[in-house]
Order: structure tokens, then sequence, then C-alpha cells
């Protein structure tokens, strides 16, 4: 069994009236690896999410969640439930109830789960964990609804677009935390609108773009970014200079030997992540 | 895992919650228990005299609020609070947990029970400290007292539930729900006689349970005799217990079918 997938996807189709908002998915994700979902709003990403977890049916398409169907119902699903942590976006319930009291509500509606004060501990709010829910920063929130989506210990944990609204700070902090749950051996399927969360935690991306994944692979090589020519800048006759080159090395080599050693304000720049990103979704739009 | 004992556990704990966020709201805590008191207390000072020979106004009137008081803590309650949390996200994370809709059920119907038990016992009380209200002395009045309020706020739990999907907001919930009650009290007797309201009023109100609700606390509370100045002449018992069992069968069924998680 554990060289099923966490989850598998193929062909999703969900029309909403005659307008399809995912068009067509193939997704493969495996145990154990972190991936993430980029595309811009309206895309389909936060659609196929939502079926992922079953909050939405789908209109055709094969659907595994943890070798589940998502959309079944009753007690089956339930048990599903059991071995999936859904941290969701944006929510302002459980405003009247402490941080201890909400989450150790929420530990009994597992079957086995996690240590709540270490659950507490792990996304760092032994500080706050008498206080109101209402009280909490936005930040100190999210860390709220990550402890509730991994309290049931998860194997699979959905993270929709978790560091919306976050100083860098806490985002880093954040970070950590997630690549601690990696650790742990759990899978995580994010959703991001930042192209530095997804390269500084994911194993693999996939580009969504009008209800289809345009690509999937390594933050590296995401758009061919490996292959992609390199910017070389330095200074000469007190101008910047630069030119694309596929090799970079060589060029330096060459610039090395001219200036005889030192390269005045020598720099080697590959396409950020943001840049192939944008280039790809712009080139379909 | 025996999954009926586990949908009653997470139930029984839910309504330990749903108290404890309840009584942390200051303003719902105050309108829902304490309203039917302030109201007795306005009526009871403005309106002194008897309708009838032993009959205060305050003793007709606490008939009327104990049983709009099952409305407000059941039927209005939830068909408010519902939308918020469909709003506020409490219904869609509770949906992605293995928690069943059923424990989410038992959870508002304890919650609601233990309002209208505190409601009614504050009601009786301060009518019986500052209004002279009577409290029935007979075995017979008691019991129906009992069922009327196990049935009544059954019933007015489900359609509470049942009515949540109505409103489209949380925000506006209260906007569309407070009008309904308030009418329907009006249209039942619980402010006026009801043998005082024109007859197109007594008639749309006997579709509804609120006026049978207020009819059988009538019997429980107004001596036997009132009885003859009711509109046919009589307590129509068991014509209350069919028309508020017909209601709760309906309600359930609607509450099962159109329970909603989210907006879609």
């Amino acid at each position: 069994m554990s060289n099923a997938p966490a989850i598998e996807v193929r062909g999703l189709v969900k029309n909403y009236g005659s307008k399809s908002a995912v068009a067509g998915i193939d997704l493969r994700v495996e145990n154990g690896e972190i991936f993430a979902l980029l595309g811009p709003n309206g895309a389909g990403k936060t659609t196929t999410v939502e079926i992922l977890e079953g909050y939405r049916n789908a209109t055709a398409g094969e659907v595994k969640v943890l070798g589940f169907d998502p959309a079944t119902k009753g007690e089956a699903g339930q048990r599903w439930r059991n071995r999936i942590g859904i941290v969701l976006q944006s929510t302002s319930d459980a405003a009247d109830l402490s941080v201890l009291e909400t989450i150790s509500h929420f530990a009994n509606y597992y079957e086995k789960p996690r240590d709540v004060n270490q659950v507490i501990s792990e996304v760092g709010l032994e500080e706050k964990i008498d206080s109101k829910v209402r009280e909490l920063s936005g930040g100190q929130r999210r860390r709220l609804d990550v402890a509730l989506g991994i309290i049931g210990s998860p194997e699979l944990i959905f993270l929709d677009e978790p560091t919306t609204g976050f100083d860098p700070e806490a985002r880093r902090s954040f970070w950590d935390l997630i690549k601690l749950l990696k650790s742990e051996g759990s899978t995580i399927l994010l959703t991001t609108h930042y192209l530095d969360e997804a390269q500084a935690l994911a194993d693999r991306v996939g580009v969504i773009n009008n209800g289809r994944i345009i690509e999937i692979a390594t933050p590296q090589t995401l758009g061919g970014r490996n292959n992609a020519p390199a910017k070389v800048c330095w200074l000469e006759d007190g101008v910047t200079k630069e030119i694309l080159s596929k090799d970079p090395t060589a060029e330096v080599a060459k610039l090395s030997q001219r200036f005889n050693g030192q390269i005045p304000e020598l720099e080697v720049l590959r396409p950020n992540l943001e840049e192939i990103y944008l280039k790809m979704i712009g080139e379909l739009k | 895992m025996n999954l009926i004992n586990e949908t009653i556990r997470i139930g029984l704990l839910r309504s330990k919650l749903e108290l404890k966020q309840f009584l942390r709201q200051r303003e719902s805590l105050v309108f829902t228990l304490f309203f039917p008191v302030i109201l007795l207390f306005i009526f009871g000072s403005v309106f002194q005299d008897t309708i009838a020979p032993g009959v205060t106004f305050s003793q007709y009137f606490v008939a009327g609020m104990v049983a709009s008081g099952l409305v407000n803590t059941g039927f209005q309650q939830l068909a408010i609070t519902i939308p918020m949390e469909r709003d506020d996200g409490t219904l869609k994370r509770l949906r992605g947990t293995p928690m069943s809709v059923s424990s989410y059920f038992i959870g508002k119907a304890l919650l609601v029970t233990f309002l209208m038990i505190i409601q009614t016992a504050l009601l009786l009380f301060f009518g019986t400290a500052l209004f002279g209200l009577n409290l029935p002395t007979d075995v017979t009045s008691w019991w129906t007292f009992t069922w009327l309020i196990i049935l009544g706020s059954a019933c007015s739990t489900v359609l509470g539930i049942a009515f949540s999907v109505v409103p489209k907001t949380g925000r506006g919930a209260s906007a569309v729900v407070s009008p309904i009650v308030i009418i329907l009290q009006f249209f039942s007797g619980v402010f006026f006689v009801f043998t005082s309201l024109p007859t197109w009023m007594q008639q749309f109100a006997a579709l509804f349970p609120l006026k049978w609700l207020t009819q059988g606390m009538r019997s429980v509370f107004l001596p036997d005799d009132f009885a003859s100045q009711e509109v046919v002449g009589n307590w129509e018992i068991g014509r209350t217990a069919l028309v508020l069992s017909i209601w709760l069968i309906v309600g359930v069924i609607l509450a099962v079918k159109t329970f909603k998680w989210g907006r879609e």
C-alpha cells in the first residue's frame, strides 16, 4: 500500500452551468511529498482542492485520495476524514473559545488524536494557550488552523494559502512548521500565491491555469528554468553591461581573463521561479 | 467502534461547547434568556386588569411567553446562528472532520433544551415573585406542561435547522427571521388575548405551532373554566398534540433534506 500515491486524479472536470472551472486535470501526489499547486485566482485551484477535500462533487473524472473517493457519503466518508487534515482559508469561527478549548475539543473527533499540548507547542501557541481565539493575530490564527488540521494525526494535509497576510518573519517560522510536518511523514498539498513559498517548501509544483495543469515539475526545473539562459552582468567603463548565456560559467571565465582576475560588480542571474511562472501563465492567456 | 455511541458522545461534547460559547456572548445571553422576563415586566406593569374572574393579564401573558420562549430559543436562535456559522467557517471546518452531522444536531438540540429550561425557570420565578403568577397545583397540568415543552422544543429545533437555509447571509439572518417570529407572536395570542383578534388572524395562526403551544400553555396556567372562553370552547389538547407532531415530522424531513454545510 505504501507505494500507492496519496492523491490520484484522472480527467477531473467540474462545470458550473456551461462554465467549466476545472477542465480535465490529471494529478498524482506521492506519499510523503510536499506538492504545491500554483495558479492565478480563478484558475481552478480552490475548486480542485475542494473536490479532493470532499467539499464539492466532481462533474466527471476519477479522484482517489488515500485510495478513497472523497465524495463518498456516510460512515465510510466519516472514517476517511480521520486520515486527512484540512487547513482552511480565512475562517473566524470559535471566537469565544480559548486556544486550548478549541484544540482539545477537536481532538475528540478523531480516532487517534495527537497530544494536544504537543501540537500547541509545535505550532508555537504555548503562550496563547488560554487566550480567546478572537484575540489572536492573523498569524496566530493561522497557526491555530494548522493545529486543528493536524490534531487528528492526518496522513495527508491540505494547506490552502496558509501564509496570506503574514509578515516575512512569521512566514519563515511557518515554513519551518511545514517542514517539521513533512519530516514527521505527512504528505502535504499546498496551494499558494507566493512563488518563494513554493520554492522553499515544495518537492514538486504544478501550475494550473484556465482549469488545466500546464506543467508539473520540481521548483528547479519548472518551465525549463535549469536550462534557461542566465544573465551575466558586470561593470565596464562606468556602465553596467549584460549578456544572456546558456553557459554562464564560460562567460565568467572569459571576463575574468579580460579583467585579469576581479570582475567589477559581477552578477549571474538565473530566471527566478516567479519570472518563469508569470511567463507560463501569461503565454496561455 | 460503536458508531451510535460515538455520535452521541460527540453530540454531548458539542452541546457543552455550544453552551460555553453561548454563555460567553453576553448580547445573546441577555437577549435570549432575559428578554421574556423584561417583556413580562413591561406588559405586567402596563396591563394590570383582570381579563376574567381570577385571571390577571400577567397570568395570561406568562402562558404566551413560555410558549414563545420555545420559539425564541429554538427556531429563532438556530435560524439566525446557523447561517452565521455557515459564514464564519464553523460548518466548513466541522464538515472536514470525522464528526457526523447527527452529533452537530444533538449539540444544537441540547443547547436549545438547556436554554429553554433556564428561560422558563426565570419567567416562572419572576412571574410568581413580582406579578402574583399562580403556578398550577395539579399533576395533569404539569404533565401537559412537560410534554408541551418537550414536543414544542423538538419542533422548534428541527424547524430552526430547516429554516437556516433561507437567510442568504449570517448578517441578514436576524432581519429575515425575527419579523416572522414577532408576527407569529402577535397572531398567536401572545401579546393580546387570542379571542380578541380578528378571525382571519386566528385562522392564519392556527396553521403554525406557536398558536397551539400558546393555547396549550393556557390550559396549564389558566383555570379550567377559562376553557369556555377559547375560540372553540375547550383547550383542544388532542389537536394540539396532533398539530405539533405533524410539524415535528415535517421539520425533521426538511432539516435532513435541506441542511447545507456550505453555500455551494
